[in-house]
């Protein structure tokens, strides 16, 4: 498979930052085509930081990043964004909130109003995916944190984005939910060829989701550990009770636990 | 439910608790009418000169209408501009409060030498004294949009543009509409000061000439009027943000 994110060895400083000390600093990663990766690290390490590199909204002081094949000039437009926040706008009902990446994105942009039904009913059927089927007409203030997640991970993906960034998009809910959710992002990322990189802080988040598990240390970040996970698709929630699946998840605290001490 | 039902009772028998102890207090002290006249003497005169104060009140309604409408035109792109760029925004800050700190008042006799006495310097008053709150506020709504929504729109390639009006503009609105509050009743000082100077009717000209020729109960009724047609003003203006900004309110403390 070929590679899709490229990070070769990124320093990056905050314009803002008062003290002038690198956010990342020789950051290397490569994510694969249709890949799903995790990045997990400690709080303040710069996982942030590595998705705004990766889709151009924050430019590196060195080194490169190439998404698609191409440098990373300009926001890379294309890519579909969720996080911890599902920041919906609480003026527009819960379907016209998916609908609004279209209303930027070439060529949907031009086509939207002419062909609006195709759209709604493409909207509709990623609210059906994610549960929240007949939800559309209600606005986001209505429905719960969860179901405002799971909204906001169908404005994400309505556009077709090559690259879905999450960034601790379960983070603010309850266990039962997060879950649900977990399977709902399985069997998205089943669904449509896209490749996700998904940042947590939960590492068993990390293991039961992604290919490829990346540890970082702490600020400046940089990438401390790479581990393939190998377990069959399509993974059950079973697999979280497993032996291999618990000391996968040790290992990873283990890189976590090392990453701070050494901060 | 019956607090609600008391809620909406209370403002009227606030107002008239207001006036009857108004009245109680004249007539026990024995205040002189060229003090205070009680509320009944006022009420007189209202009902006395009905046909003039409405006349005046007609016109001092237009000129504060118009230099309103401007203030809001003006404010909204003003607010837009500053909201959007940090840079229109630091540069113009300044000169917009320097402008707004120097009383109205005192712009009225330049007002009067370049467009003379008539519609025009009230209605400009009107409109130099209403437009800065709403400024503000349409600004502040744009300049505080979420940094991850902008992330969101930014990764799609949205421009500036894109996220001002489809983001920015929208949540400015509770904002914009909070401040034409604040916008109306200023233009009615503003309109009434213009007149007070610069024009031969409406209410603030009235106002002029009745205390000039010492007829006290008629100035009290002049502003009595003032008083009714501001809060009527402003009960439009808020019905309005209520329908055009339902999304905004939906908190139990803007409905109890
Ligand atoms: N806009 C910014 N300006 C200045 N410093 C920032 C900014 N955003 C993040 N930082 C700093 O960069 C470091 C990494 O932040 P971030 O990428 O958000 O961490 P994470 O997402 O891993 O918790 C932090 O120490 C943070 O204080
Ligand atoms: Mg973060």
């Amino acid at each position: 498979m070929t590679t899709f994110v490229d990070i070769q060895d990124v320093t990056h400083v905050y314009a803002r930052a008062e003290d002038g000390a690198p956010a990342v600093q020789n950051l290397n990663l490569t994510v694969r085509e249709d890949e799903f990766a995790a990045i997990v690290g400690p709080s303040g390490c710069g996982k942030s930081t590595l998705m705004k590199l990766a889709t151009g909204l924050q430019f590196p002081r060195e080194g490169t990043v190439i998404v698609g094949g191409r440098e990373v000039g300009a926001p890379v437009k294309l890519a579909g964004m969720a996080f911890q926040n599902p920041t919906m706008l609480p003026w527009r009902t819960t379907l016209d909130n998916i609908l609004l990446p279209l209303e930027i994105v070439e060529p949907h942009r031009s086509r939207l109003r002419k062909h609006k039904a195709e759209y709604v009913a493409k909207a509709e059927c990623l609210l059906a995916q994610v549960g929240l089927k007949g939800q559309g007409h209600k606005f986001p203030w209505q429905l719960s944190g969860g179901m405002q997640q799971r909204a906001s991970l169908c404005r994400a993906l309505i556009h077709e984005p090559k690259l879905l960034m999450l960034d601790e998009p379960f983070g603010a809910l309850d266990t039962f939910t997060r879950e649900e959710l977990w399977c709902v992002m399985r069997d998205l990322h089943a669904a449509q060829k896209v490749t996700i990189i998904l940042v947590t802080h939960d590492l068993r988040e990390a293991a039961f989701l992604a290919d490829r598990i990346f540890c970082m240390s702490a600020r400046p970040g940089r990438i401390v550990a790479e581990r393939e996970v190998e377990f069959p698709r399509p993974r059950d929630l079973e697999i979280t009770y497993s032996a291999p699946f618990a000391s996968l998840v040790q290992e990873l605290r283990g890189h976590i636990a090392q990453a701070r001490a050494a901060a | 439910m019956t607090t609600k039902r008391h809620l909406h009772l209370a403002p009227w028998i606030f107002t008239l608790g207001f006036f009857l102890a108004w009245e109680i207090i004249c007539r026990v002290l024995k205040v002189s009418t060229f003090v205070l006249p009680a509320p009944s003497t006022i009420a007189q005169a209202i009902w006395e000169y009905r046909n003039q104060l409405a006349f005046h009140a007609m016109h001092t309604l237009w000129m504060t209408l118009a230099g309103f409408g401007i203030a809001v035109a003006f404010g909204l792109l003003l607010g837009m501009a500053l909201g959007a760029s940090r840079l229109i925004n630091a540069g113009t800050y300044p000169l917009l409060v320097g402008f707004n700190s120097i009383p109205k008042v005192a712009v009225v006799p330049i007002l009067v030498f370049w467009f003379g006495v008539g519609w025009v310097p009230p209605v400009m008053t009107a409109f130099l004294i209403s437009f800065f709150p709403i400024v503000v506020n349409v600004a502040t709504g744009i300049a505080t949009v979420e940094p991850e929504m902008e992330d969101v729109l930014r990764a799609l390639g949205a421009s500036k543009r894109d996220i001002v009006f489809k983001v920015g503009v929208p949540r400015a609105m509770p904002y914009f509409f909070g401040s034409l509050k604040v916008a109306i009743t200023l233009a009615y000082v503003g309109s009434v000061i213009g007149e007070q100077n610069a024009s031969n009717v409406g209410i603030g000209n009235l106002l002029t000439r009745a205390s000039a020729a010492f007829e006290v109960p008629l100035v009290w009724a002049a502003l009595v009027v003032l008083a009714v047609l501001g809060v009527v003003m402003y009960v439009i203006t808020a019905l309005i943000e209520r329908s055009m900004t339902g999304w905004a309110q939906r908190s139990d403390m803007a409905a109890a």
